[in-house]
């Protein structure tokens, strides 16, 4: 068995982002639809580290780029939670299915 | 084989079976907890490619924050040992057929570029040191104003929580008239 190379670390961040792809779809509950975009996020992270490790190990943009995208998936969690609460106040439930009014 | 291909493989495991199981778990508590194992699988990958930096900040952010929110609001929504409705067939069968075919779509994609120009000649410095300098610099390659932008939005994101998820007072007038009896106070003392 060879070296771990780059195509390893994407093959893993792809299976990943599709996992949370299939999640998305699936799932019909608030909660767990904004898990599986916290995946999908997770695995755009672990290919700006290996792009930058691998490829351009002089600079560190990738780095920033990933710190960057944690914190702003951290304020957007944030937010959804707090819109998740206030749904479930008004409709007693957070499936989406339930909160049709805007729909058509 | 190596050690070093072990690990990674033992860790690429336990990111994409706790991962699998995190979307497709019937209790929504269990997937959180599969979430978390994922996210702690993700950091164990960093510190595998040797960014110490990014791991601390994914254990942190992740694994003390996110996870502990998403959790709180499970406890605040749900009963966290019900068990979530299956979903139709039909749409799970479509899902898992779109993702497949991402997945193989993607996989010929980097498959064909097989040879990345690895120049691993040069050092991977990630020191702490080495993030302070270049991502605070103000010259042209800096990170300043991003950072400082950054900062901006969780402000905003803070106060937004805030004014989003505060309960609306009930009687609108009443509050109304304290506000004027304070100004009224306010007068009266002048």
């Amino acid at each position: 068995m060879q070296e771990i190379t780059l195509n390893q670390i994407l093959f893993v961040s792809t299976t990943l982002f599709f996992i949370g792809m299939y999640g998305l779809f699936t799932r019909r509950n608030l909660i767990t639809m904004l898990m599986s975009i916290e995946l999908m996020l997770n695995s755009v992270n672990i290919n700006f580290v290996a792009f930058n490790k691998y490829l351009y190990p002089e600079k560190l943009d990738g780095l920033f780029f990933t710190l960057f995208i944690i914190t702003i998936a951290a304020a957007e969690a944030a937010v959804a939670i707090a819109i998740i609460i206030n749904l479930y106040r008004s409709h007693n439930s957070i499936d989406v299915d339930d909160a049709t009014e805007m729909k058509y | 084989m190596n050690i070093s291909a072990i690990i990674f493989y033992a860790i690429s495991a336990l990111i994409l079976g706790a991962g699998i199981l995190a979307v497709t778990s019937v209790k929504i508590f269990r997937s959180a907890i599969w979430l978390l194992f994922s996210l702690v699988g993700i950091a164990a990958l960093y510190f595998w490619m040797q960014v110490e930096f990014i791991a601390a900040i994914q254990i942190v952010v992740y694994v003390g924050g996110i996870v502990v929110l998403i959790i709180f609001s499970i406890f605040l929504t749900q009963h966290s040992g019900k068990e979530m409705p299956n979903p139709p067939k039909s749409k799970m069968i479509f899902s898992a057929l779109a993702s497949l075919f991402g997945i193989a779509f993607t996989y010929n994609l980097i498959y064909r570029y097989d040879a990345f120009a690895m120049n691993s000649s040069k050092p991977f410095n990630t020191s702490m040191n080495e993030i302070g300098t270049q991502m605070l610099s103000t010259t042209n390659y800096g990170y300043i104003l991003p950072f400082e932008l950054v900062s901006m939005l969780l402000l905003a994101a803070m106060v937004g929580c805030i004014v989003i998820a505060m309960r609306p007072s009930t009687n609108p007038i009443s509050s109304a008239t304290i506000t004027l009896t304070g100004s009224e106070i306010l007068n009266t003392k002048d």
